[in-house]
């Protein structure tokens, strides 16, 4: 980007590359560049390349090809499983959050009293963080917690039911954690819809249900798949919440827990590059998905926000 | 929401009209509200027992934190601090939020200073591969954390800088920064360039324009994504769990490790405390925050609707 001050500055020059929006302003950009390079793309490449030099102990199990750790990543099923429980994990919480949020934030899209008290209670969670979630999930919804002793009390159920350090304790975490995000975001793309389309389809005769699937729904889509990426995203890389809430060695041995096993507990750093890249694009993938989905959907602005 | 910064009126404002009539119940014929009566009840108990949940796990954490001793029970027989006192010596706490602050503030001054004038170039300027760089800075908020923080701690612990407080400050500049740039550049759009313009008229250069005119300007903008960068760089957990070692823990990874240490980990209620600790500052911050920046901020970049 330092092409305007690493020509020669001679006027005629200068005066072409300032006419293509190149000028000396643009050394503003160079620190944040430099980041950028020094600490996301250097190292993501670094750590692609890293993927193709296996470890010694990857490579006597798994051939001594360079594609070694991308062998053992599609052939050890303890390590390739790990896609599928992350799947199991992270689409139903991210489905769950967007489905829950749409209505309620319908519900609380008109002004009432108690509005901004229930905005405060929801951006609550932010608070709370992983990790107390986990402990206080422990406590509240383990055997002898409060959950269990009240549904016990009222004679609902015979025995504690498990809720913790299984696949439930983790949907729970991921679930307080994640429909707050959910729910801020679709109440802002709400209100970005002008309520008098909405209006004129009323005053054409359509019912809720047609208004809803023929014109909220086509307006909303784009804010729709930009919520679900982005809980998904966050139910995707969950790793505190699948060690402490839930089975880290079986039902929620997810794909971040691996790679962090591989890098900090077998000092295998290509593998665990392996496990992380591959994350990256099982990611991408279901992102892509998602954005196809949405160009079916209306394509017009939305004069959604954001 | 305290929404002192923003400028354009709230966005719900287009719906106040229809209100009164809904709430008197006098509604024209065929008029209905969007989603029907049963689904308003399946609303507000599936929001209430959202909130039980949350209460509950955060009432818990607390009492859990004060007892002694509490097991089989509704409620601890006593109520003590000891807990607090114990866990603050035993962690070495006055460390741990030392270690904290200092990388929270380091992050929000560097992210501040390298963000905020790129932000400038992309909310004023059209260049070549602007879109290029545009999503240069957008990958690292898009992609989970692990994907690129392996690579880069891998790159760290070569270089020896593992376990260090520079280590963490670094791998916490990596979101922050693009955030930075994400949040001010909608801000900075909404400034109206005709001031820069007539700064530059009268004969100010860009160091005039930039601490005279846009600074102040920019300050709420820049106050906003600082607490934001507070808030995540506070939270952080995943990034700052790969290259952080026992001198440079942050409070949310100590806790973590408080939690699986080998052996079963240490007393809950040590660690309990520990968590209302973090929640505690937590809170104080984005009460401070909710002031200067409504909530949908907290979680996505919201242009200001300019159409207003």
């Amino acid at each position: 980007m330092s092409r305007g001050q690493t020509t020669k500055s001679t006027a005629s020059l200068r005066h072409r590359l300032a006419e293509r929006g190149i000028d000396s302003s643009l050394l503003m950009l160079v620190p944040a560049l430099i980041f950028a390079v020094a600490l996301f793309i250097y190292p993501f490449s670094y750590g692609i390349g890293l993927t193709f030099q296996p470890s010694a102990a990857t490579q006597a199990q798994w051939g001594t090809s360079i594609f070694a750790n991308y062998i053992a990543f599609f052939n050890d099923p303890f390590i390739f499983d790990s896609i599928w429980l992350t799947m199991r994990l992270a689409l139903p919480v991210a489905l769950f959050n967007v489905v829950v949020a749409v209505p309620v934030a319908f519900k609380l899209r008109h002004k009432f009293v108690g509005k901004k008290f229930l905005t405060i209670l929801l951006v609550l969670p932010i608070t709370l963080g992983t990790v107390l979630t986990a402990q206080g999930l422990l406590i509240f919804a383990g055997r002898q917690g409060w959950l269990n002793r009240f549904l016990l009390d009222i004679g609902l159920i015979d025995a504690p039911l498990a809720l913790v350090n299984n696949y439930l304790g983790v949907v729970f975490s991921l679930i307080i954690s994640g429909f707050p995000f959910a729910f801020l975001l679709i109440s802002s793309y709400l209100s970005g819809i002008d309520p008098s389309i909405e209006a004129a389809a009323k005053t054409m005769g359509a019912d809720w249900l047609q208004r809803f699937r023929r014109v909220i729904l086509p307006l909303l889509a784009p804010g729709l798949a930009t919520t679900f990426i982005l809980t998904f995203v966050l139910a995707f890389s969950v790793f505190p919440s699948a060690r402490l809430v839930g089975d880290a060695m079986g039902s929620t041995r997810v794909m971040a827990l691996m790679a962090f096993r591989a890098f900090g507990e077998q000092n295998d750093y290509p593998m665990a590059s392996t496990i992380a890249i591959m994350m990256g694009l099982v990611e991408l993938v279901v992102i892509a998905v998602v954005l196809v989905w949405r160009s079916f959907m209306y394509k017009g602005s939305t004069g959604g926000k954001g | 929401m305290a929404t002192q910064t923003v400028p354009s009126p709230p966005a719900e404002s287009p719906d106040a009209p229809p209100d009164p009539r809904r709430r008197s119940g006098a509604r024209a014929p065929g008029e209905k509200s969007l989603v029907a009566a049963p689904s308003t009840w399946i609303v507000w108990a599936g929001t209430a027992a959202f909130f039980i949940f949350l209460v509950g796990i955060l009432t818990s954490v607390v009492v859990d934190s004060f007892g002694r001793p509490w097991f089989d029970s509704w409620l601890p027989e006593n109520f003590v601090t000891s807990w607090y006192t114990d866990a603050w010596q035993r962690f070495g706490m006055a460390h741990i939020m030392g270690v904290t602050l200092t990388v929270a503030l380091t992050v929000i001054v560097i992210s501040t200073l390298v963000g905020v004038p790129a932000a400038y170039q992309l909310a004023r300027r059209t260049f070549p591969f602007k879109r290029t760089i545009t999503l240069l800075f957008l990958l690292p908020v898009l992609m989970p954390p692990i994907t690129y923080g392996i690579p880069l701690a891998t790159v760290m612990y070569n270089l020896g800088i593992g376990r260090t407080l520079t280590a963490v400050i670094l791998v916490n500049l990596v979101p922050s920064i693009p955030f930075v740039i994400i949040t001010m550049t909608p801000f900075i759009e909404q400034i109206n360039p005709t001031i820069e313009n007539a700064a530059r008229m009268s004969g100010a250069n860009m160091r005039q324009i930039l601490t005279k005119i846009l600074l102040p300007l920019l300050i709420p903008g820049v106050l906003a994504a600082s607490i934001l960068v507070l808030v995540r760089t506070v939270g952080m957990f995943e990034l700052t769990f790969l290259v952080s070692g026992p001198q440079s823990d942050t409070l949310v990874v100590a806790i973590y490790r408080a939690m699986t240490a080998a052996g079963g980990g240490e007393a809950r209620q040590l660690i309990s405390s520990m968590a209302v600790v973090y929640t505690a500052t937590m809170m104080v911050i984005l009460i401070v925050a909710l002031r200067y920046i409504s909530p949908t901020q907290l979680v996505a970049r919201v242009k200001e609707s300019r159409e207003d």
